[in-house]
């Protein structure tokens, strides 16, 4: 299957970033690990430019939210080695009131829309992206409806209240 | 991608027109919009809008248990929701830790096929009739009928399909199922070898689609292709092959690669991959048949809902299948990211569970979405016309551009 071992693949990066990664898991065998947003753009360089390893393959790009942490906007990198076939999860966390991060425009064209789509949702501003507007929500929408605090249904519904159902 | 540097935006000499290329035009088969500059018949600058038909699947899923997400994966690719379904289903499976018996992955690879072949006759067929040549989409529709038969004798529906369950099918196929299938692949071949005597070596349809809108293989890698747009343009990236899921391993199939990514090679490579196709269909079959035929489902009662007629009489079925669409079930707090090789690319699915009854975060990696970022960049210096055949060729669907 893939052509280098998670091990080898953290051994790597350890030996760029030496402390620059922490939260290093692998769920389901997907090596998964956290870095700053000061560290993500030459991580996301060395792992798309090493000989090696060659990351050349943005997977996907998304937000996350856990309102009750300290850093609690997140951005997540799915990257894919063709050449090794294997993946790598890259999350990088933000505090509330500063949700800034550098753009991966610089490295992948397709970063473009996945980044819009980010900050459409979860209000990531993605510094030097050549268009950061709105994509799939209308233009003048005030929140960034997947943060938990914004609820699926309008509150101020009455014909859906629980009682209505027993509940 | 070609450029022609010969047409500048700001030129003052050259009066433009504006078009609006969409959101409800006959030609964009979908519902989305192009802004585009115009200079006569060429493409100076265009500008991609999307959303018309959002529907918030991702805020949907954080609010519904597993099997209420099912549903939602069908309106995304509706032309092979199939292949969503099971991707969903797998996705939580491997989440769960469930190992399929074989039966039940073939099963699955017969739906997920069939499922890949309605698409590409769409898209292909689509593509003959924005060059001009009608008969083989009617033609070929009769097919995607058969199929959308046989997906009925499967599951009881035909495009929002809701096939399976998590954990294998909500029943045994029936042979009428087994016997639909057997004429599918007797009577479908004739009919792509026709369909493709009309086109492949076709002038008109030749001088229609080769050299537009050609994308080098470092181009399409850089804007995150997938599916058979990517393997045109040159690049041998197939789930199936590279991570092979529901048993794609045991399949002998080969994987179609253009050389230089335009609208015929697309056009070519989803032809070959209906004939690729065609052959796991025809494996599938002949190795469920060395297995127990009454295998449709993997024994996990903590997971996979009873049977309806148990639910209304044994109190046992009746609590698991409350537990389980009330997604009282505990489920591992941990993520997951698992993708699959839809029409149109990888479709994955980024999962990341708190070991409540809903997901956490459920992200959809939707091909057309990443694929469609390219569109208004590369039409810049391309005649309208051909514009449009490369939007056909894109294959672009909107449910799941928006998702």
């Amino acid at each position: 299957m893939s052509k280098i071992t998670n091990e080898e693949l953290l051994g790597s990066i350890k030996g760029k970033f030496e402390d620059g990664v922490t939260a290093i898991s692998e769920p389901f065998g997907l090596l998964t690990l956290e870095t700053s947003r000061e560290k993500i753009i030459d991580l996301l360089t060395f792992l798309k430019t090493d000989a090696k390893l060659q990351f050349i393959y943005l997977t996907d790009l998304t937000g996350i939210h856990y309102p009750e942490n300290e850093k609690p906007i997140g951005v997540i990198y799915h990257l894919h080695s063709l050449v090794n076939n294997v993946r790598i999860r890259i999350k990088v966390f933000m505090a509330d009131d500063d949700v800034k991060i550098p753009t991966a425009t610089v490295l992948w064209n397709g970063a473009n829309w996945m980044e819009r789509e980010t900050y459409d949702f979860f209000g990531v501003e993605f510094e030097g992206h050549p268009d950061l507007r709105r994509i799939l929500n209308v233009d003048d929408m005030t929140v960034f409806p997947m943060r938990r605090e914004y609820p699926l249904e309008d509150p101020n519904r009455v014909d859906k209240r629980d009682y209505f159902f027993g509940r | 991608m070609r450029t022609h540097p010969v047409y500048t935006d700001n030129d003052p000499q050259t009066e433009y027109s504006t078009l609006n290329l969409g959101p409800t035009h006959p030609a964009t088969h979908g519902v989305f919009q192009n802004v585009l500059t115009l200079d006569g018949e060429r493409i100076v600058s265009g500008v991609s809008t999307i959303g018309y038909i959002h529907r918030a699947f991702e805020k949907i899923a954080e609010h519904r248990p597993f099997y209420q997400i099912t549903p939602l994966t069908d309106r995304m690719n509706y032309c092979s929701s199939p292949i969503n379904n099971m991707g969903w289903h797998m996705t939580v499976e491997k989440l769960l830790g469930i190992q399929m018996p074989k039966r039940v992955d073939y099963m699955r690879i017969i739906a997920m096929e069939l499922a890949r072949i309605s698409d590409h006759i769409i898209c292909n067929g689509v593509l003959g009739v924005d060059t001009g040549a009608f008969t083989g989409f009617l033609y070929m529709m009769k097919y995607r009928e058969d199929i959308y038969e046989i997906y009925e004798e499967i599951c009881g529906s035909r495009l929002t399909t809701n096939i399976g369950r998590i954990g294998g099918f909500e029943r045994n196929f029936n042979p009428i199922a087994f016997e639909k299938t057997r004429k599918f692949l007797r009577e479908f071949p004739k009919a792509l070898k026709e369909f493709e005597a009309l086109f492949n070596r076709n002038r008109i349809f030749i001088d229609r689609t080769r050299d537009v809108a050609a994308v080098s293989a470092e181009e399409a890698l850089s804007y995150s292709w997938s599916g058979p747009l990517l393997r045109a343009a040159g690049v041998d990236y197939d789930v199936r092959a590279m991570e092979p899921y529901s048993s794609y391993e045991d399949f002998d199939f080969e994987v179609p690669v253009g050389s230089n990514g335009d609208v015929y090679n697309r056009f070519l490579v989803r032809n070959e991959e209906m004939w690729q196709s065609l052959r796991l269909i025809e494996q599938a079959l002949n190795k469920i048949e060395k297995e127990p035929s009454d295998i449709f489902h993997a024994d996990v009662p903590d997971y996979y809902l009873p049977p309806k007629e148990e639910v209304y009489n044994n109190m046992e079925a009746l609590i698991y299948h409350f537990k389980i669409v009330m997604g009282e079930v505990p489920t591992p707090r941990t993520e997951v990211y698992h993708a699959v090789e839809g029409a149109n690319g990888e479709l994955g699915f980024y999962l990341v569970n708190d070991g409540g009854r809903t997901p956490y975060r459920l992200h959809f990696r939707r091909p057309s979405f990443i694929n469609y970022q390219m569109y208004a960049p590369m039409s810049r210096g391309m005649l309208l016309s051909d514009a449009i055949i490369n939007m056909s060729s894109l294959n672009v669907i909107a449910g799941e551009l928006d998702a």
